[in-house]
């Protein structure tokens, strides 16, 4: 007994069982592990929802394939947008915020730790809910099916009649619970970002990134509610018999369309403002120059904040609204893109005339800033009602809305990877290997994103399972396809890159960027108190203040 | 290193933030007003487009006592913090306790609304559009003065126990901020479903 005792405490000591760490990781509060566990959490569904993309580009390589039935099709499209939207770009971006932004802001936690422990599992809760609809859509008595009704779930497909079984409300459930989650995390982050920051960081002095997230927060806020007073008034229909959305007892089916979108574009900018956050901070270290313009990109920021909640119609302009609405929703999508491109001119200020590091984070964001203009030149096409008339629902809108999503997005994000590794992990990443990830997912991109605009110009609707030959599309589907393999070789060069590095990587110190923001002013990884000494800073540019005594940037600001 | 931020210290004012309490609070209010604007504009939306009665006209009547009995706890809630404040802690208490009732009377009368709705006017959340959507929002404000009195109840508990001191006016306020947010949905409530609505 007495033995016992004594060997327990050294043994823990040296290194503590796999049950013991699995637990310290489930209860945590520590915004880097909640940080850590949303990534991981994202990096899961990226795959998964990787595969459902791969396996629909299969099914339509040629006309007339048979690779799985227009059932398991509708299937995968439904649950390919849901998780990449809800499970896998924002959790990884509430991630990225919730590690970076308090020790960007020289903050030893968040707001309301524990909250943002609850907010994290409410997320993981909602994305096993959507899974277990493989299972149990039917109650459990039979195989049962995922969710068919189309990321944005028009109605009257989702009403009982037309929704059969459980299917829709594993969708409707998964994204309440995961929309709660969502909404405290921001409530958090605006908290945080308000009432945390060090001494002498004003607002103006804050980084980039921890403006666009708080901007972001306030979007998600404003944005996410009334998805979920939507998912609400779902479930009331299909469960208690009220007629929201029942066209049959005088409720109407386009009010689900305004309050879908009505979340759903602002969403889009909950998404991107993160995304601009990453190249905020990444570009500037890269050209070593700070940021070109700094009050223009908090006011940009916050115009496009303003004006992502009046824009969401255009969603919905072959619905038939009449001229009056489409014209407004017209003018305030065209006015979007003047915010946006000015942030497109700032960063190509902060690189113009700066010594330029072609490092994997570079490339990353180099090919965001063309990509995301293409991206929002084919916008600003479809925000004229009449071309979206005739291009509405076709291939073109898809092409045009995973540009901005993988194109703009999701190249930022392997950016983010790459460049916050080395903090996160303590260890650098396989250079070579992040280079070989950028050109064969830059490759891939453009072999499917690029040629999928063609077929939709050509007429082909989005979300058919098969099509005719000799309709012109069968070439530019198979390129298409052939790029998916490509981005997938990326996506395993990535993954690889972070296991290999994590495990084998070299030590990477806490500053091997030469940056400028105070996370970069504490270990890799950081302690779980993060500053031993709270900072006190002076300029928007803390560690160039410590570096370059002779020269600080407050004496510039 | 260390003389600059003590010359920082001694020639820049002392650094002071909002409280998270107050901010956490607000942030999640306007959360919940966006959520009340949605069922807010269906209820607008849908007014007059029922397909069959009853009609609001036919079965809904003011209720201006219940009312009266909501707004008035938040002067009551009020007046309870601010004995808090000034460590009157036997005031508190009684603040405290007519709030809750005022509310708990308020919810009653929401009961007994509804109680006569379903079985004398056999109104339900299934009958018409008008059903729906009254039910919906007026049900949605109903769970928020629950959740309300739930917290305010385990202040209360607290209290009786001699555990509330003045040192927890902050977080009394900050309750008291979500109070004063339920009836203030009460009031757009009232004024789309009482007012406008029949």
């Amino acid at each position: 007994m007495s033995t016992e005792s004594i060997a327990w405490p050294s043994t823990t000591a040296a290194s503590p069982s796999f049950v013991d760490r699995l637990h310290e990781w489930i209860v945590t509060v520590d915004h880097k592990r909640l940080g850590i566990l949303y990534i991981v959490y994202a990096l899961i569904f990226l795959v998964i929802g990787g595969v459902e993309a791969t396996v629909m580009r299969i099914q339509l390589i040629r006309p007339h394939n048979d690779f799985v039935s227009p059932e398991v099709f509708n299937r995968m499209f439904t649950m390919h947008g849901t998780t990449m939207i809800f499970f896998v770009a924002m959790p990884v971006l509430f991630g990225f915020a919730n590690y970076l932004i308090p020790l960007m802001i020289g903050a030893r936690d968040m707001a309301f730790p524990r909250l943002n422990a609850f907010g994290f599992w409410m997320t993981a809760f909602g994305g096993l809910l959507l899974y277990f609809s493989l299972v149990g859509a039917n109650g459990l008595y039979g195989a049962g099916n995922a969710p068919d009704v189309g990321w944005f779930a028009y109605a009257p497909l989702t009403s009982q009649t037309f929704s059969v079984g459980h299917s829709t409300d594993f969708w409707t459930l998964a994204l309440l619970v995961s929309g709660f989650g969502s909404i405290s995390t921001a409530i958090n982050i605006v908290a945080t970002i308000l009432c945390l920051r060090c001494p002498g960081m004003t607002l103006a002095k804050m980084p980039l990134f921890a403006w666009l997230n708080f901007v972001m927060a306030g979007l998600v806020i404003l944005a996410v509610s009334p998805l979920t007073a939507a998912q609400i008034m779902l479930l009331l229909d299909r469960y208690l018999g009220a007629h929201f959305f029942d066209t049959q007892a005088g409720g109407s089916a386009v009010i689900w369309m305004h309050f879908f979108w009505i979340f759903g574009h602002p969403e889009v900018y909950v998404l991107v403002l993160p995304a601009f956050a990453f190249a905020s901070e990444i570009i500037p270290v890269f050209s070593r120059k700070a940021i070109f313009g700094y009050p223009v990109m908090v006011g940009a920021t916050v115009a496009i904040g303003f004006i992502s909640m009046s824009v969401w119609a255009h969603h919905m302009f072959t619905v038939g609204m009449g001229a009056n609405v489409n014209t407004f929703f017209v003018i305030s999508t065209m006015a979007i893109a003047v915010p946006t491109g000015i942030k497109i001119f700032n960063w190509l200020a902060t690189i113009w005339g700066g010594k330029i590091e072609f490092k994997t984070p570079m490339l990353f964001c180099i090919a965001f800033l063309f990509q995301f203009l293409i991206a929002g030149l084919t916008g600003v096409m479809m925000s004229a009602a009449p071309f979206d008339w005739q291009l509405g629902n076709s291939y073109f809108v898809v092409a045009h809305f995973h540009y901005v999503i993988v194109g703009g997005i999701l190249f930022t994000l392997f950016a983010a990877f790459y460049y916050w590794f080395p903090k996160m992990s303590g260890k650098m990443y396989s250079e070579p290997l992040g280079k070989l990830h950028f050109w064969l997912f830059l490759i891939g991109f453009h072999l499917t994103f690029d040629f999928m605009h063609v077929p939709g110009l050509l007429g082909m609707p989005r979300r058919i399972y098969t099509y005719e030959p000799g309709r012109g599309w069968d070439t530019w589907n198979l390129i298409v396809t052939i790029g998916v393999f490509f981005q997938t070789a990326g996506i395993l060069a990535f993954l690889g890159n972070l296991l290999w590095s994590y495990y084998r990587g070299k030590a990477a110190g806490s500053d091997p960027w030469d940056a400028w923001t105070l996370e970069w002013s504490t270990n890799s990884p950081p302690p779980a108190y993060n500053f031993a000494v709270i900072p006190t800073v002076k300029s928007r540019r803390p560690l160039w203040d410590l570096k370059h005594p002779d020269d600080p940037d407050w004496k510039y600001e | 290193m260390t003389t600059t931020s003590l010359t920082l210290s001694r020639t820049e004012p002392e650094w002071r933030l909002p409280g998270r309490g107050r901010i956490g609070m607000s942030a999640l209010i306007v959360a919940e007003a966006a959520i009340f604007t949605i069922f807010v504009v269906a209820y607008l939306f849908y007014i007059g487009q029922s397909l069959s009665g009853p009609t609001p006209r036919e079965v809904l009547s003011p209720p201006y006592f219940y009312t009266f009995c909501l707004l008035s706890s938040s002067l009551t809630i009020h007046f309870a913090s601010r004995s808090l404040r000034r460590s009157n802690l036997r005031s508190f208490g009684a603040w405290w306790l007519l709030t809750i009732t005022l509310g708990a009377i308020f919810l009653y009368g929401t009961a007994s609304e509804w109680h006569r709705l379903i079985y004398t006017d056999g109104l339900t959340i299934s009958t018409n559009l008008f059903g729906t959507t009254y039910y919906s929002l007026v049900g949605l404000h109903g769970f928020h003065v629950v959740v309300g009195l739930v917290c305010l109840s385990t202040v209360m508990v607290f209290a009786l126990f001699g555990a509330v001191k003045q040192g927890h006016a902050e977080r009394i306020d900050v309750l008291s901020l979500y109070w004063h947010f339920v009836d203030a949905v009460w009031i757009v409530v009232f004024t789309v479903v009482y007012v406008i609505g029949r």
